[in-house]
């Protein structure tokens, strides 16, 4: 009977824990915060997408409530870290949205995870703007789910039309086991025909993989002209090695995953000459004057370099413009869902770190191929390729 | 296939097998001195790349490597001395649980202290572009580097196993510990040893191949599996049989590549596993009467 | 006594519907959906607290079981057939009423298998997984099927991310709930979350009730006979290998059935519950609750994993499980209820030393 007494007393300890660990009832101040939740997958096997995500938006939120928030309310960000996980994913959504009862949820980091909180955010008429990118997010249209990275088919496009210039007819497609791999794998076999482009090997690596010269064997035995990689991993470094240790003079294309500085330093001299499209946060320095999206990137690059000490990445901007995005709408229509949730949905121009954003009722993610610029590396720096 | 191209999967597979082989040598001299598979066996090797990576920020490479091989030696000594040595004849499956507890803890000391970034030692000799052409195939100096220290370590333990008291106590302890105790010798400090010592080997096999493959916090578990694979297939306790078992593990996992989907490369491996623990588990090389005998 | 079996069951679902009360008076209903989550995960580690505690194995891929169960379940009730819906085999399906049309996602019509056929179908195959792993390895002295199930769940954990057709990394979603007949369903809608809650945890009363007359029928005497001398039991006649199989098959076949029915609770599942990492959690519940106490592995599951899926551990989920691990077998092996307090300080306190004594 011991154990059924403890078994009590187990409840009870959780019970209480719970109620400690929940949040404080929000006393009656005159400017009630405008709560923001955020699913970021900080830490495990996809932190390269959450971690620098979720410092953003602890950047962001304390640089708006020092000018005093969202017409005149502070914002409250509440971050979950799921590790990638679907299922947490889930629960910390139904939290959000039923206990925390949040105005929006940026996030999540992966599209696997997004999945699976689709239809909860949609239940609960809770706006999400994911970060992450499959299609299937945003098509079918869920009216209260937006997406602001830009669609893979868009990068896929932009690199197949480099090759078709470049007259290269046979390529070689290395991808990672991810979801960013997987969805970019769908991409190329599916559109690289359409440019005249054949993939003749195509091969799924492990995201942990620390070597690549099996794979690349491979790739020289079936004498490719070029070969593309997609994955977000370090394997985008390793696989530059590999490829020039080889002896193998081939152009390496890769994904919009490559736009974070520290793989090229990984690399060292294997990355010169790698073609891969990027948004233009990672030239910012090199953008004219004039560009649209000069100032927003080099603001934004500068107070996150200050401040965290490390190179800006896409993803960490994927998380300024889910929440510049929301700020705006507020901005425009006031702290009601309904109508934010319709300001998004009719914003356009607006300017952020992955391009300028159009949203319609039928495009929830607002980005299009001019969001994509394709850069090259020279001498360990990015600049943008010639034509 | 051309001859070149199975030179390539060969040197890869040689490369990856070495390592494989280093940390079943690991698991081995635990496994001997206690009867315990250590499961943090993986996080030594990721221990002796990070560590060796934030000294040579400020101390010349060879001294960085040194560095980290007496700090790993050191958390080694460090876990043997906390977690295991006053326990009382603890059971193997209480050691087994434990062991992997200590390998989530370190890898995610690892996380705490060093974050999430990837990092790399430079490369020993050149860099990442520079290949040596040997006989058609194409190889970077760091896997002759990595080849290399494999075999200095096979060479350096055999002797000390073979050759130096030290070794010898070792040894006796491994065979019998009661009666090691009863001639005298200092069982409990021999079986710090045995940690210290696979602590230190797999740090070095970490620094080494780390401007191959990088270092991560998360890289410790991987190749744990692998490595306790090989320690498996080669005949648990058997450090030849786990050269052997390592290098031809890595081959066969490079081989595979060639013929299934990379996809599923890990998925060998383990098949590989079970096959073994399914028709001898004494491993290719162990005795089936010195495994009866063991706990495990 | 069996009266007290039941009573202690009865108790159990006194505490369950207490809690909802409770939850729902205080105005945390929304508690009630990480409650369910946690009622699931239960049903894994009570299976493995009989394996670890009365066959004195442990098990590495219980986690592995899950995903069969869950993906099995997931990939089946979200294939579309209404393309082949001219085939013979097709036809023949539809008629043994294995078949189910329901709208997708786009507003069309898609036909995939009844929730309840691929559930039995999940259940048979990590049946014979379990069956087909545990004969060659059980009949070891041992514990090589600690190994073989780290192998086996590494196995499942790679093959469901590197397999295209269930979903590689992203998982599967868009699973369908799991009607269960007069309006009964396992499913994740807000609007049955009382439902849910109840039926999750009357499946965890019932694997209790279960287990427990197990552990006080023959079976599971001889089965504790096992845990406390292996050979002496053997020599007793008592055939240790097939009853170690059975336990094992039981836990595997236990974590089948929680993980397709919680991938229809959350409508989809992800390759993180196949990982290596989960198998170790669950080994972690099971060492805080007690290896075989089935209560005190219920009270470390309820409380761990509900922590756990309110996010309670931040960034530190894993930490913490490995250090719950590494703590209570260090200090408590047979539990943290069933500490001695005592007998740890006297282990702690210096030792007069015999020479070259036991380390």
């Amino acid at each position: 009977m011991r154990a059924i007494r403890i078994l009590a007393a187990a409840v009870a300890f959780a019970s209480a824990a719970s109620l400690a660990a929940a949040p404080a009832a929000a006393s009656a101040a005159a400017k009630e915060p405008i709560k923001v939740g955020a699913i970021l997958a900080v830490t495990g096997p996809a932190s390269f997408l959450g971690a620098p995500e979720a410092r953003t938006l602890e950047m962001l939120v304390e640089e708006l409530n020092a000018k005093g928030g969202v017409g005149g309310r502070p914002i409250e960000l509440i971050v979950k870290d799921t590790g990638a996980s679907p299922e947490k994913a889930i629960s910390f959504a139904k939290q959000l949205i039923e206990e925390d009862k949040v105005f929006a949820i940026i996030g999540p980091s992966t599209s696997g995870e997004t999945m699976a909180i689709k239809t909860i955010a949609e239940e609960g008429k809770t706006i999400l703007l994911s970060a992450s990118a499959a299609e299937v997010i945003v098509n079918p249209v869920a009216p209260h789910v937006f997406k602001v990275a830009p669609k893979d088919s868009l990068a896929a496009e932009v690199i197949f039309r480099q090759m078709k210039k470049m007259g290269i007819t046979r390529i070689g497609f290395l991808s990672s086991n991810t979801g960013f791999g997987k969805a970019g794998k769908e991409q190329v076999e599916k559109l690289a025909p359409a440019f005249g482009i054949q993939v003749a090997v195509s091969e799924v690596y492990d995201k942990g993989a620390t070597d690549l010269t099996a794979e690349v064997t491979k790739l020289k035995a079936a004498s490719v002209q070029a070969i593309l990689n997609w994955s977000t991993e370090p394997a985008q470094s390793i696989v530059l090695k590999n490829v020039r240790q080889m002896g193998l003079a081939l152009p390496v294309f890769q994904s919009h995953g490559f736009a974070n500085i520290q793989y090229v330093k990984a690399a060292g001299p294997a990355a010169e000459g790698v073609i891969f499209p990027a948004s233009r946060i990672v030239v910012a320095d090199q953008l004219p004057a004039s560009h649209p999206q000069k100032a927003v990137v080099d603001a934004y690059k500068k107070a996150y370099e200050a401040r965290y000490k490390e190179d800006v990445s896409t993803f960490g901007g994927h998380a300024w413009d889910a929440l510049m995005i929301l700020v705006k709408a507020v901005e425009l229509a006031g702290p009601d869902r309904a109508k934010v949730r319709s300001a998004i949905e009719n914003l356009k121009g607006f300017v952020g770190t992955a391009g300028v954003f159009s949203f319609s009722p039928t495009d929830h993610n607002g980005l299009d191929i001019d969001a994509f610029e394709l850069l090259t590396v020279k001498n360990g720096r990015f600049v943008p390729l010639g034509p | 296939m051309t001859l070149e191209l199975l030179l390539q999967y060969l040197v890869a597979g040689l490369t990856y097998g070495s390592i494989y082989a280093v940390v079943a040598i690991g698991f081995n001299i635990v496994y001997n001195a206690t009867g315990i598979i250590n499961f943090a066996q993986g996080e030594f090797v990721m221990l002796g790349g990070m560590v060796a990576v934030s000294l040579q920020r400020s101390l010349p490479l060879p001294l960085a490597v040194a560095g980290a091989v007496g700090a790993t030696a050191a958390v080694g000594a460090l876990v043997e001395v906390t977690f295991i040595r006053w326990l009382w004849k603890p059971s193997v499956l209480r050691m087994i649980v434990i062991t992997i507890g200590l390998s989530i803890l370190l890898r995610e000391g690892a996380l705490l202290a060093w974050g999430e970034s990837v990092r790399s030692l430079p490369y020993f000799t050149g860099d990442e572009v520079t290949a040596l052409a040997l006989g058609g195939v194409r190889v970077s100096p760091q896997v002759l580097w990595v080849l290399g220290t494999t075999a200095l370590i096979v060479a350096f333990l055999t002797f000390f196993f073979g050759h130096t008291m030290l070794g010898w106590e070792m040894r006796a302890c491994a065979s019998n510990r009661d009666a090691a105790a009863l001639c005298g010798l200092p069982v409990r400090n021999l079986v710090t040893l045995s940690f210290v010592l696979s602590a230190a080997i797999g740090a070095l096999a970490g620094a080494v191949v780390s401007p191959i493959t990088y270092t991560s916090y998360a890289i410790g578990g991987g190749l744990a599996i692998k490595g306790f694979t090989v320690a498996i297939l080669g005949g648990l306790g058997n450090s030849t049989g786990a050269l052997v078992a390592g290098l031809l593990l890595g081959v066969l996992e490079s081989l595979s590549v060639s013929a299934l989907p990379t996809a599923y490369k890990d998925v060998v491996t383990l098949t590989i596993l079970l096959a073994i623990l399914f028709a001898r588990p004494s491993g290719l090389f162990g005795s089936r009467e010195a495994s009866r005998l063991k706990d495990f | 006594m069996r009266g007290s079996r039941h009573l202690q069951v009865g108790l159990f679902a006194a505490a369950v519907v207490a809690a909802q009360l409770v939850a729902q008076a205080s105005g945390k209903g929304f508690f009630l959906t990480q409650l369910t989550m946690t009622a699931y995960y239960t049903l894994v580690v009570l299976g493995l607290s009989l394996l670890m505690g009365y066959a004195g194995q442990i098990s590495l891929g219980q986690a592995g079981f899950f995903a069969i169960g869950g993906y099995t379940s997931a990939a089946l009730t979200t294939l579309d057939l209404s393309g082949q819906r001219g085939q013979a085999w097709v036809a023949a399906l539809a008629r043994a009423r294995l078949l189910l049309a329901r709208p997708d996602l786009y507003g069309g019509e898609v036909l995939s298998v009844q929730p309840w056929a691929a559930f039995g179908l999940a259940v048979l195959l990590g049946a014979v997984v379990a069956v087909s792993l545990g004969v060659p390895v059980l009949r070891l002295k041992g514990h090589y099927l600690a190994m073989a199930t780290l192998a086996f769940g590494t196995i499942v954990s790679s093959v469901v991310v590197g397999t295209q057709r269930l979903g590689a990394a992203d998982g599967i979603s868009g699973v369908p709930p799991f009607e269960l007949g007069a309006g009964i369903r396992i499913g994740g809608g807000g609007a049955h979350r009382l439902q849910s809650y109840y039926l999750a945890w009357g499946l965890v009363a019932l694997a209790m009730l279960l287990l427990l007359n197990l552990i006080h029928s023959r079976a599971g005497r001889a089965l504790g006979a096992i845990h406390g001398a292996e050979d002496a039991a053997r020599a007793m006649g008592v055939d240790t290998a097939r009853l170690k199989l059975q336990t094992f098959v039981l836990a595997a076949v236990m974590a089948t059935v929680a993980g397709s029915l919680l991938t229809h609770y959350n409508g989809g599942i992800g390759p993180s519950e196949a990982s290596v990492m989960k198998s170790v959690r669950y080994v972690a519940i099971v060492a805080v609750g007690g290896m075989g106490s089935l209560w005190g592995t219920l009270s470390a599951s309820a409380v761990l994993n509900f922590l756990s899926l309110r996010g309670y551990f931040g960034s530190y989920d894993d930490a913490v499980f490995g250090g719950i691990l590494v703590l209570v077998m260090l200090f408590a092996p047979a539990g943290i209820l069933q500490a001695d307090l005592r007998g740890i300080l006297r282990q702690l306190a210096p030792r007069r030393g015999a020479p070259g004594g036991e380390g």
